[in-house]
């Protein structure tokens, strides 16, 4: 049967909603058989997340992890691949960002070592994205288990040298000295309320932009776009596969970097392990949802912001439910966006065209 | 001699006990890539299942109805993998990502519901775990001058699981190289084409392939849970279910070199424990545990990139199968 | 003396694909004993009849009678029941297994492989001895050459009992020296009573092997002939019957100056096969060059290669004297090359693109529709789509609509449209109008012969004959990856033409 195409508004707006309806629909279940009401759950998910000002602050700091996260795999999606590094990727930025403050923010005034340690981190970022893009393109290597498998090593790298080199000396927590500087939080531009959200969500809606600038209205973002719908199609235009590959693998690494600014340069001003918080594993979510498209990204990094910061209010309001209860949110939602997407498509195009 | 067995054997044994989820969680991951379906849920599956195992044998002090629910839980994402990947033809690596989430929110939320112990369940009595197997005629073969301490030491005293896990090996390799199911199994992974064309369901053995993972990561997960260790708590899998996938490739998805991989990488880490804090000879610097925890993941991505011999994947894995008709 | 009855026999079969009728009330009688020969074009029904027959899909309406009894085949495994079996164009071996596990592959005998295997390599060494069919069981497939795969596929065939052998185009991957020893297998199962049916479009084979030979036409049967009493020059017109006079085309411009040249081309498919053979020809200005042919030999390497997509093995090309270096579409674009691929949904479009965003595949990087900073223009790539398509009469003319959601001879037009708008000196032109009904193909010739009154250098690959006869103004024939014949259009000899396609020396 071949498959009826739904209408563009279907596609890009009413399908993502439904799943998320779905997804929060079997949330409850689960919270039902936690022995708690999900209609408080709802309640405490949504005071927690726009509640007050400093909820508000809170969300919009997760949501510029998710939508550097998404942005991350969304690029790389539109070229084909599924970048699992996500995680990996900041990780390295994080490095690359920690270990120019550290040489650094003693010498140069402070705005210049900031945008240094952004370069820094984005380049370090791209350079860890590459290696596995490069790997894909030459050497046929499958850039999931490739990213996977980087992303623990990355972690390794960063646990010994956080353990034994970079290390405050006479502390006991794996973190480095604090940074000199760092980015300034929203709150000293006049945003109400005391929350970490910072300039880095300014960074990302620009990131955002030019994303979607690269990949929709320029001659290099068409191939990767062809590269990743029809590779056969790609080579008919004589566009250049394995290089398309590497840099897009590249670009993925670089805005992944940006999770670190929002969390090193922006909140906690050293480098911590794990900073990162899972965000790369959602930034799958986010890109699914969004429909690998900026606009949606950038839409579905508030919902999940809203949902971990929700999560976090959730766990406190109830302490029978941890934060780890919207990881179900969350993993029923890349399930019925990605792998379950067949359930509601067909149903839905054949209600729909009956309509018509 | 003697002090030389004292340093050996203690890590032998721990190099079997620390194998044995991997071994479970990596033949796991054969049927069911054999069978032409990637599964990167094995971390997830096996997470789940550790819950259910901890969750039911506090509940009812039984470790073996712990053993039975974490199959079932762990058979359920497995079912849930499949339907999404072969009846539905989904994306396979997103479906393993998204089960391993959903286990991830699962357990942590059922656990801090149910037990209201921050995430934990209750401390297992000895009772309610697997408890230590002595090796039969342990007295007399100890007698054995050197090979007696070293068998008995190294082999006896493990938990039923692992004894389980080193059964499984040969089982696997009989199953998939002499049965007709195996057969058939193993070309659904490498032509699913041709099996249609035989009249065999494909549909079919790719649910069989997954189904057996479930049970297979149930047992691991029960293993974690119930005979490493004594309770659940959140995230205990710790990332096992992507080394067993590292042991997979390693071993070019065949049972045989699964098992020595991952006899390998609990060798591995038993060393890397002993040798933590310990300082390198004539550099001074403290031992680099984490580089020989990331060995089994650096090993991996040298293969993969073909450096150093080939991972040859079962040639269908990852693809939906759709017949043309 | 009574006449065992026909292994197979087909009466009044038809099936019909939409408006496509691709088998009309065929009728075909296949002794015991016997290799029966069908031959056709591409499209005159006989891979559909074969379909029919091995279950693939049930005919709409019609009779299957097997040793004279009426059966029902539905699927395979009917087909199967009743003997008859298909060895595929495209092998279904599993290149890892052994040569005994294929064979056994659905047929183990037991759930234990151990007594199975015994009575297959028993039943191997009897297939081996009595039709000399000899493999290694043992044997990795993936190590076989490709004549002793195929000899596989033929042990899976009888290890299942077949009857009934059909096997579609076998020689198109094999080297002479394999065809002639499948053609030795094909006698021994002959002469041991299997009924062996070729589906082929050469007539050496029909000539060398068959004992009696069917023609297909437009999806009807024409002919049955004992191979015997006949010759490959009634077999040459019979498959292609008498064209209609072809339609005025205008007086031929004179041809102009040599655009491409083709020197000892050879070029390897995907798999590493040689598909092209040291071929040789000159494109000029003005003129519309017909390569004719039965697909699969080796026209879609050809050209690939001419357009930069593959890499040729040895050879030259030559665009306006000068020697183009690898493999660069881009790169063939920029000098003036156009191309109209065979495959339109899976190299000329990409399917979920909207129309507009298809229309400057493989232009995206033309100065015409960029501005400020070299980024596009919304509004000039839609306006140049629109443009594109009310000039070519592509509806529905929206440029914003899904490509894939054009009909197949609309998605066609907006192709050739978009290859055309970059005034190229030389169009590469495959399959130009497969999947386009009547009135789209009558669009599609008026633009090619357009384009040759414009001094346009014109290489067309085609199946169809009738296009090949009506558009060109010379007419190359490849056969087997080589240029078997030149003719004139126009006045083409259609006997000699249909010997050439078919492989016969004319």
């Amino acid at each position: 049967m071949t498959p009826r195409a739904l209408p563009g508004w279907a596609d890009l707006a009413l399908l993502p909603a439904l799943n998320l309806l779905l997804a929060l629909g079997l949330s409850a279940l689960v919270v039902l058989a936690a022995g708690e009401s999900p209609a408080a759950a709802m309640h405490a998910l949504a005071i927690g997340s726009f509640g007050s000002w400093d909820s508000v602050g809170y969300t919009l700091f997760y949501a510029t992890d998710m939508a550097f996260a998404g942005l991350a795999v969304a690029i790389a999606f539109k070229c084909g691949l599924f970048n699992i590094g996500v995680e990996g990727q900041a990780a390295i930025g994080g490095l690359g960002l920690a270990l120019v403050m550290l040489g650094l923010d003693a010498a140069l005034p402070a705005s210049v070592v900031v945008i240094l340690a952004i370069l820094a981190g984005a380049l370090a970022g791209a350079a860890y994205g590459a290696i596995p893009g490069w790997l894909q393109a030459r050497r046929g290597s499958h850039v999931v288990i490739t990213t996977i498998m980087f992303n623990f090593i990355a972690a390794s790298l960063l646990v010994y040298l956080l353990v034994n080199v970079l290390i405050e000396p006479g502390h006991m927590a794996p973190e480095t000295r604090r940074f000199a500087t760092g980015l300034p939080a929203l709150s000293a531009f006049g945003f109400p309320g005391r929350s970490p959200v910072n300039l880095a969500l300014p960074l990302v809606l620009l990131a955002a932009f030019a994303v979607w600038v690269l990949v929709w209205r320029t001659p290099w973002g068409y191939g990767l776009r062809v590269v990743g719908a029809n590779p056969d199609a790609a080579g008919y235009a004589g566009i250049d596969q394995g290089r398309r590959i590497i840099v897009a693998m590249a670009i993925s690494g670089a805005l992944a970097a940006g999770i670190a600014v929002n969390e090193l340069l922006g909140a906690q001003n050293k480098l911590i392990l794990n900073f990162t918080g899972g965000a790369g594993f959602t930034g799958i979510a986010v890109a699914l949802m969004g429909r690998n498209h900026p606009l949606g990204v950038l839409l579905a990094a508030l919902l999940f912001g809203a949902l971990a910061q929700g999560g976090a209010e959730l766990a406190f309001e109830m302490p029978d439910l941890p934060r780890e209860t919207v990881l179900v949110v969350q993993g029923l939602v890349i399930l019925f966006t990605g792998a379950l997407g067949g359930l509601l498509k067909t149903p839905l195009a054949r209600l729909l065209a009956r309509e018509r | 001699m003697e002090a030389a067995l004292d340093l050996i054997v203690p890590m032998l044994s721990a190099m079997l006990r620390v194998a044995t989820p991997l071994i479970l969680a990596a033949l796991a991951g054969l049927f069911a890539e054999r069978s032409g379906v990637v599964d990167v849920g094995l971390e997830g599956k096996m997470l789940f299942a550790a819950f259910a195992a901890a969750a039911t044998a506090s509940v009812t002090g039984d470790v073996w109805l712990g053993l039975g629910a974490a199959i079932l839980a762990s058979s359920a994402l497995a079912l849930l993998h499949g339907f999404a990947c072969i009846t539905l033809r989904g994306s396979q690596v997103v479906s393993g990502m998204a089960i391993n989430v959903l286990a991830a929110g699962l357990s942590a939320t059922l656990a801090l519901a149910w037990f209201r112990q921050g995430g934990q369940t209750p401390a297992l009595p000895s009772s309610a775990r697997f408890g230590a197997l002595p090796l039969p005629g342990a007295e007399w073969i100890a007698e054995i001058p050197v090979l007696g301490r070293l068998l008995v030491g190294v082999l006896g005293g493990h938990a039923f699981p692992v004894y389980l896990a080193l059964a499984l090996v040969p089982v696997a390799a009989f199953v998939l190289w002499r049965t007709r199911f195996g057969l058939r199994l193993r070309a659904c992974g490498e032509n699913p084409a041709a099996v249609d064309a035989a009249g065999v369901s494909v549909a079919r053995l790719r649910y069989a392939g997954v189904l057996i993972a479930g049970v297979l990561c149930g047992i691991a997960g029960a293993t974690i849970s119930t005979a490493q260790g004594a309770h659940f708590a959140t995230d205990m899998t710790a990332g096992r279910g992507f080394i067993a996938l590292a042991a997979l490739i390693l071993a070019n998805w065949k049972p045989w070199p699964v098992l020595w991989t991952c006899l390998a990488f609990g060798l591995l880490d038993a060393v890397a424990i002993r040798l933590q804090g310990v300082p390198m000879p004539m550099l001074g610097v403290p031992f680099p545990v984490q580089a020989v925890q990331a060995l089994p993941y650096v090993l991996t991505v040298i293969l993969l990139a073909g450096f150093v011999g080939r991972a040859v994947a079962p040639r269908a894995a990852g693809q939906p199968y759709i017949k043309e008709r | 003396m009574t006449e065992a009855p026909p292994a197979i026999e087909c009466r009044g079969i038809t099936k019909r694909f939409g408006h496509v009728l691709a088998n009309d009330a065929v009728d075909l009688v296949v002794r015991r004993g016997s290799i029966h020969g069908v031959i056709g074009e591409n499209g005159a029904g006989k891979s559909t009849l074969m379909a029919v027959l091995h279950g693939f899909y049930p005919a709409d309406s019609g009779e299957i009678l097997v040793d004279g009894r009426p059966v029902a085949i539905r699927d395979s495994a009917d087909a199967a029941r009743h003997g008859i079996e298909m060895v595929h164009q495209h092998f279904m071996l599993v290149e890892p297994f052994r040569v005994l596990d294929n064979v056994m592959l659905g047929a183990e005998g037991g759930a234990l492989l151990k007594r199975g295997e015994a009575d297959a390599r028993r039943a191997l060494q009897r297939l081996a001895a009595d039709y000399g069919l000899a493999v290694d069981p043992d044997a990795v497939v993936a190590d076989l050459p490709v004549g002793a795969r195929q000899r596989v596929e033929i042990l899976k065939a009888l290890y299942r009992g077949a009857e009934v052998l059909i096997l579609d185009e076998p020689t198109g991957v094999l080297t002479p020296q394999e065809a002639d020893d499948l053609f030795r297998v094909l006698r021994a199962l002959r002469d041991e009573g299997k009924a062996v049916l070729l589906i082929t479009h050469k007539l050496r084979e029909v000539m060398a092997v068959t004992d009696r030979v069917s023609v297909m036409r437009g999806g009807r049967m024409v002919a049955h002939r004992d191979t015997a009493s006949t010759s490959a020059g009634e077999l040459g017109e019979l498959m292609i019957g008498r064209r209609p006079a072809a339609a005025v085309r205008g007086a031929p411009a004179a041809p102009g100056p040599a655009m491409l040249a083709v020197e000892g081309l050879s070029v390897r498919d995907g798999a590493g096969i040689a598909r092209v053979h040291g071929v040789s020809f000159t494109l000029h200005a003005g003129e519309i060059l017909g390569i004719a042919g039965v697909a699969g030999n080796g026209q879609t390497e050809l050209m690939e290669a001419l357009a930069g997509m593959r890499a040729a093995e040895s050879g030259t090309i030559r665009l306006r004297g000068d020697a183009v270096r690898g493999a660069d579409a881009a790169a063939m674009r920029r000098l003036g090359v156009a191309h109209v691929p065979e495959d339109r949904l899976r190299h000329g479009l990409v399917a979920e693109f909207e129309a507009r965003e298809s229309a400057i595949l493989g232009y995206h990087d033309d100065p015409a529709w960029r501005r400020i900073l070299g980024l596009f223009s919304g509004r000039a790539v839609e306006a140049h789509a629109a443009g594109l398509m009310q000039r070519q009469d592509v509806r529905p003319a929206l440029p914003r609509l899904r490509s894939s959601l054009f009909s197949g001879g609309n998605q066609q037009k907006l192709i050739l449209a978009r290859e055309m708008d970059r005034t190229p000196d030389v169009l590469l032109v495959g399959q130009p109008t497969r999947g386009v009904d009547i009135g789209g193909i009558e669009a599609i010739h008026a633009r090619l012969r357009g384009w040759r009154q414009a001094g346009k250098a014109v290489l067309m690959v085609s199946v169809e004959l009738d296009e090949i006869l009506a558009l060109s103004d010379r007419i190359l024939v490849m056969f087997d990856g080589r240029i078997v014949g030149e003719l004139p259009g126009g006045a083409a000899d259609e006997r000699r033409l249909g010997l050439l396609m078919a492989g016969a020396a004319a």
